[in-house]
């Protein structure tokens, strides 16, 4: 994309005369700023964009978009989404969903979307929790969570979203958080550059249902203990200093150096061609490992749409028909 | 072809049914039958009744598959109620469809595998050939397999590959029977076999040798001829149902210029409209097999909603699964059409019988006040006009249609009259312009006339906007929850579908528009219909029938014409979701005529059913 003339964006011109919904001190705020700031960045034309959503708090995402929006049914935006960018690749297609949308009423179109490649930006915020009604558990509640609909705790394990989008074949699989915002930005930059499906898992804090979900290891005080920010071609350090590290056994599995033993740190390769490292980084716990954000994954692959307008082409290049020829075919006879 | 030394004689008519195994090739060889027969003239209608099960147990009675067909010198409706010749590969075969043979008709009766086993998978006690099973009927009785074996004693196949060729003994047979020109048969078993020479030639020799059978051997006297049927003139093709329902979808793209995308999700009796449109790549369709029927139906309208003609195929399973969505397209108010291939329900039911069960789930099916336009296709070439009309209401409404077909429809064919297609109506679809700036895009600002709204493609400058499940104020599209605005939205999107019968057209009527008895249909019974009521008409009965295209909304003369008739009979193969409807809005004494039982209405059924009905009112028949 060139910026050749091209109206230079500013973030304000994504911003609709639709007074945001949200609760005061919700997540998707933020979320919403880094969004339309990393939107302006690169310039997206209004009128070249669809932002598609499903159902849930984050889903009312379109509305205060100043592009096309289409706010659709429960867990289908990334089938809808699918139908859009299949029809005409030019659009820049964006999915705005979140725990509950994606991963739980609408996993199967969630799946697919990754196995298919399609070039669609899937923003997935996870608040780990169901906002819109009012409460209940979600297929990424920790295990034993206590909510209106668990209240002795849930048996349920949660998915990681990562993990699921890894083993579905994503293409482009991240992670931020709501309140990095430059980070998140950097993120939506990433992912729009993607030419298939780029998945941002995007840790979102639900100050009414689920606060503080994330508070130990995003809070300020923690950060630089708890984060591990993913940098591809660099080794995987953490800690105010960089003075951890993090590496894999010899099967496998993580385990934290430090010391002498820092230059063991593994060095991160976002496209590598097996997910085992990405996998193994996915799934490690939370609460003994740091918590890694940015690029798990990056492979280039080609996608769907362009599968199929291919195929098209080359039909229509091999045999030309008129309607005519394609309804007087295989035998036909005169009578009179 | 001579027939030698052997009796000729002229019918007017035949039924045959081939009756076999999953396995015994009997659709490939009533399809053959079919094509020939067509090519030689006759009107012709088909049947095909298949299991389920793609290879059930050999030998036993879940796995028999049937094809029947009509041909005729005369303008025929259905595929015919009892066959005149019954072709029966096996005990099983025998036990399931003797029964509807014709007294005193033929049955050619495969005597290649009557072992005890044999029998007591096809569930008879004795062996039918030797207790009286067969008396009333002529029985020619051929040992199918070892006249196969001889006949292809060259040939290199194996055994086994040499024995799956009797179907096509047994097509060389009735090819001589009916005075059947071959050739056709044999070009299409060169196509389908082209690249397996000695499968080909395997295939063409049992054929010869059948027929070279039946002209030497004693048991066959006579041979029949069937002088074809006085057609309008003009181009036919033979076709089925699934076929002309996606040609008429492909001709209504083409003439609305609108790229075709079929989101679709396999199910019977449905999917061969998933295949054929996929062999349409060259005329730009796009098809997109999706993981579920949800995401078939979503992608369908994601497709409408960026400029395209958005399509789903499915079956009353599929449409359950698709109700969400199909009520966010009522919502959205983007074209889109939707085909219901009817089969028996409830649940999985009987996946390849037909049933007329799912007009009630199509028509309220849905939460909320959700209206859609509903279409019917009543025989395999009607299909190609409502797949066209189906284009032309969803793009100048800017609304869902449902098209209802079923399985009779989608695997029965008849000759079609191929229309011109410079002829066909032109669609005119307007998306809207680009917006000047500064001005605000008005979403939901209507048509006064048919109150669609307009069509805004992404990608266009000036128009963005958003739309989506929530209530919204008219015009403007912004979210809105105000009580008045949400009774003008549910009242505006139900006077739109009501004003799409503005454009329709009179009903017509077999027979005037007035007397005692008028027999309504729609869907697949039309032919049972139309061949009772002219039947009736013979007899000097004041009787009429017509037949509904468009189930919602109704033609507006409908309720005028049902007036000028003492009764209303309405044949459907559901428990009366019609009458239902008619009886409801017009508060007319319809009477439902109903049949559930997964198999199309005979029309001697009909027949007798409406006599009763004249008997109720006191006429007098002369027999």
């Amino acid at each position: 994309m060139t910026a050749v003339d091209r109206p230079v964006m500013q973030k304000k011109d994504y911003k609709t005369d639709q007074e945001v919904r949200w609760c005061p001190g919700c997540g998707d705020y933020s979320i919403l700023n880094a969004v339309q700031g990393a939107f302006a960045k690169l310039g997206k034309q209004l009128h070249e964009t669809v932002i598609i959503s499903g159902i849930g708090c984050s889903s009312r995402f379109p509305y205060y978009m100043e592009t096309y929006g289409f706010h659709t049914i429960h867990g289908r935006a990334p089938a809808l989404a699918t139908g859009v960018k299949a029809s005409n690749p030019a659009l820049d297609v964006w999915v705005v969903t979140g725990d509950g949308d994606a991963m739980s009423i609408g996993g199967n179109h969630f799946i697919h979307a990754m196995r298919r490649n399609v070039g669609l930006k899937i923003l997935m915020f996870n608040n780990r929790i169901y906002g819109l009604t009012k409460g209940q558990f979600s297929p990424t509640s920790e295990q034993g969570k206590v909510t209106k609909s668990s209240p002795l705790g849930t048996v349920d394990y949660p998915f990681s979203p990562i993990a699921l989008s890894l083993g579905a074949g994503g293409t482009f699989v991240a992670r931020g958080v709501d309140i990095l915002g430059p980070h998140l930005e950097d993120m939506v930059c990433r992912a729009s550059a993607h030419a298939g499906t780029a998945v941002v898992e995007i840790y979102q804090n639900c100050n009414i249902f689920n606060d503080g979900a994330y508070k130990g290891f995003t809070d300020k005080e923690v950060r630089d203990a708890r984060l591990l920010f993913l940098q591809h071609g660099q080794p995987l350090l953490f800690g105010a200093n960089k003075d951890q590290g993090l590496a894999f056994d010899a099967n496998f599995r993580p385990c934290l150096v430090s010391g002498g033993d820092l230059g063991k740190a593994y060095v991160w390769d976002e496209t590598a061609e097996s997910p085992a490292p990405a996998m193994a980084l996915a799934t490690m716990s939370e609460s003994e490992f740091p918590v890694p954000v940015g690029v798990f994954r990056r492979r280039d692959k080609p996608t769907f749409e362009d599968g199929l307008q291919a195929q098209i082409a080359a039909a229509k290049a091999k045999k030309q028909e008129s309607l005519r020829d394609l309804l007087y075919a295989g035998e036909i006879w005169d009578v009179g | 072809m001579a027939v030698h030394d052997k009796h000729l004689q002229d019918l007017d008519q035949a039924v045959i049914r081939f009756a076999g195994d999953s396995g015994d090739g009997m659709q490939l060889t009533g399809d053959q039958f079919t094509r020939t027969t067509a090519l030689m003239g006759n009107d012709i209608a088909t049947f095909p009744d298949f299991p389920a099960e793609i290879r059930a147990p050999a030998g036993t009675l879940p796995g028999v598959s049937a094809f029947q067909l009509r041909f005729s010198s005369f303008d025929i409706h259905t595929p015919g109620d009892a066959p005149d010749v019954l072709v029966a590969m096996n005990p099983a075969a025998l036990k399931v469809h003797l029964k509807e043979l014709k007294r005193d008709g033929i049955l050619l009766l495969n005597t290649a595998s009557f072992s005890a086993l044999d029998l007591k998978k096809a569930k008879y006690d004795k062996d039918p050939r030797t207790d009286g099973s067969l008396s009333g009927y002529r029985t020619i009785e051929v040992d199918l397999e070892a006249r196969t074996q001889e006949a292809l004693a060259n040939s290199p196949l194996d055994n086994r590959a040499r024995g799956r060729c009797k179907n096509m003994y047994a097509l060389g047979i009735l090819y001589w029977m009916f005075h059947r020109d071959p050739a056709p048969t044999e070009k299409a078993i060169a196509q389908k076999f082209g690249k397996k020479p000695d499968l080909v030639a395997a295939n063409l020799a049992a054929m010869r040798a059948g027929f070279a059978y039946a002209e030497t051997t004693e048991v066959f006297q006579t041979a029949y001829r069937v002088p074809p049927a006085p057609m309008k003139p003009g181009t036919y093709r033979n076709i089925m149902g699934n076929q002309a329902l996606c040609l008429g979808l492909v001709a209504g793209a083409q003439k609305a210029g609108l790229q075709l995308f079929l989101g679709s999700y396999p199910i019977t009796p449905a999917s061969d409209i998933l295949h054929q449109l996929s062999g349409y790549k060259h005329h730009g369709v796009v098809t997109f097999q999706a993981e579920d029927e949800i995401a078939a139906v979503c992608a369908a309208i994601g497709a409408s909603y960026s400029g395209c003609l958005g399509i789903t195929s499915t079956s009353g399973p599929g449409i359950a699964l698709k109700s969400e969505a199909m009520g966010l397209a009522v919502m959205a108010e983007l074209p889109l059409i939707v085909i219901d291939v009817q089969r028996a329900g409830p649940s999985t039911g009987m996946p390849t019988k037909t049933q007329q069960a799912d007009l009630l789930q199509v028509m309220y099916g849905r939460n909320g006040e959700s209206p859609v336009c509903v279409l019917a296709a009543s025989t395999p070439a009607d299909a190609f006009e409502v797949g066209f009309e189906a284009v032309r209401i969803a793009t100048k409404y800017m609304a869902p249609v449902v098209v209802l077909s079923d399985g009779y429809i989608a695997n029965g064919s008849e000759p079609w009259l191929l229309p011109d297609p410079d002829a066909l109506p032109a669609i005119p679809v307007a998306f809207a312009p680009a917006g000047e700036p500064g001005v605000k895009f008005m979403p939901y600002a209507r048509d006064p006339a048919t109150l669609a709204r307009p069509w805004a493609r992404p990608g266009t400058k000036g128009l963005v906007h958003r739309i989506g499940g929530l209530e919204k104020a008219d015009v403007t599209g912004n979210i809105c929850y105000e009580p008045d605005n949400h009774q003008h939205m549910v009242d505006t999107r139900a006077q739109k579908i009501a004003n799409i019968a503005a454009d329709l057209p009179p009903l017509q009527t077999f027979g005037p528009r007035h007397g005692d008895v008028l027999v309504l249909g729609w869907g697949s019974p039309r032919g049972a219909i139309t061949a009772a009521t002219l039947r009736l008409q013979q007899k000097g009965l004041q009787v009429s029938c017509a037949f509904l295209r468009h189930l919602n909304p109704l033609p507006n003369d409908l309720g005028e014409l049902m007036k000028g008739f003492r009764r209303v009979v309405l044949p459907e193969l559901n428990k009366g979701q019609l009458a239902m409807m008619l009886r409801s809005k017009y508060l007319v004494d319809v009477q439902s005529h109903s049949q559930v039982n997964g198999q199309p209405f005979k029309s001697h059924d009909i027949e007798r059913h409406l006599l009763k009905v004249f008997a109720e009112l006191g006429v007098e028949v002369s027999q």
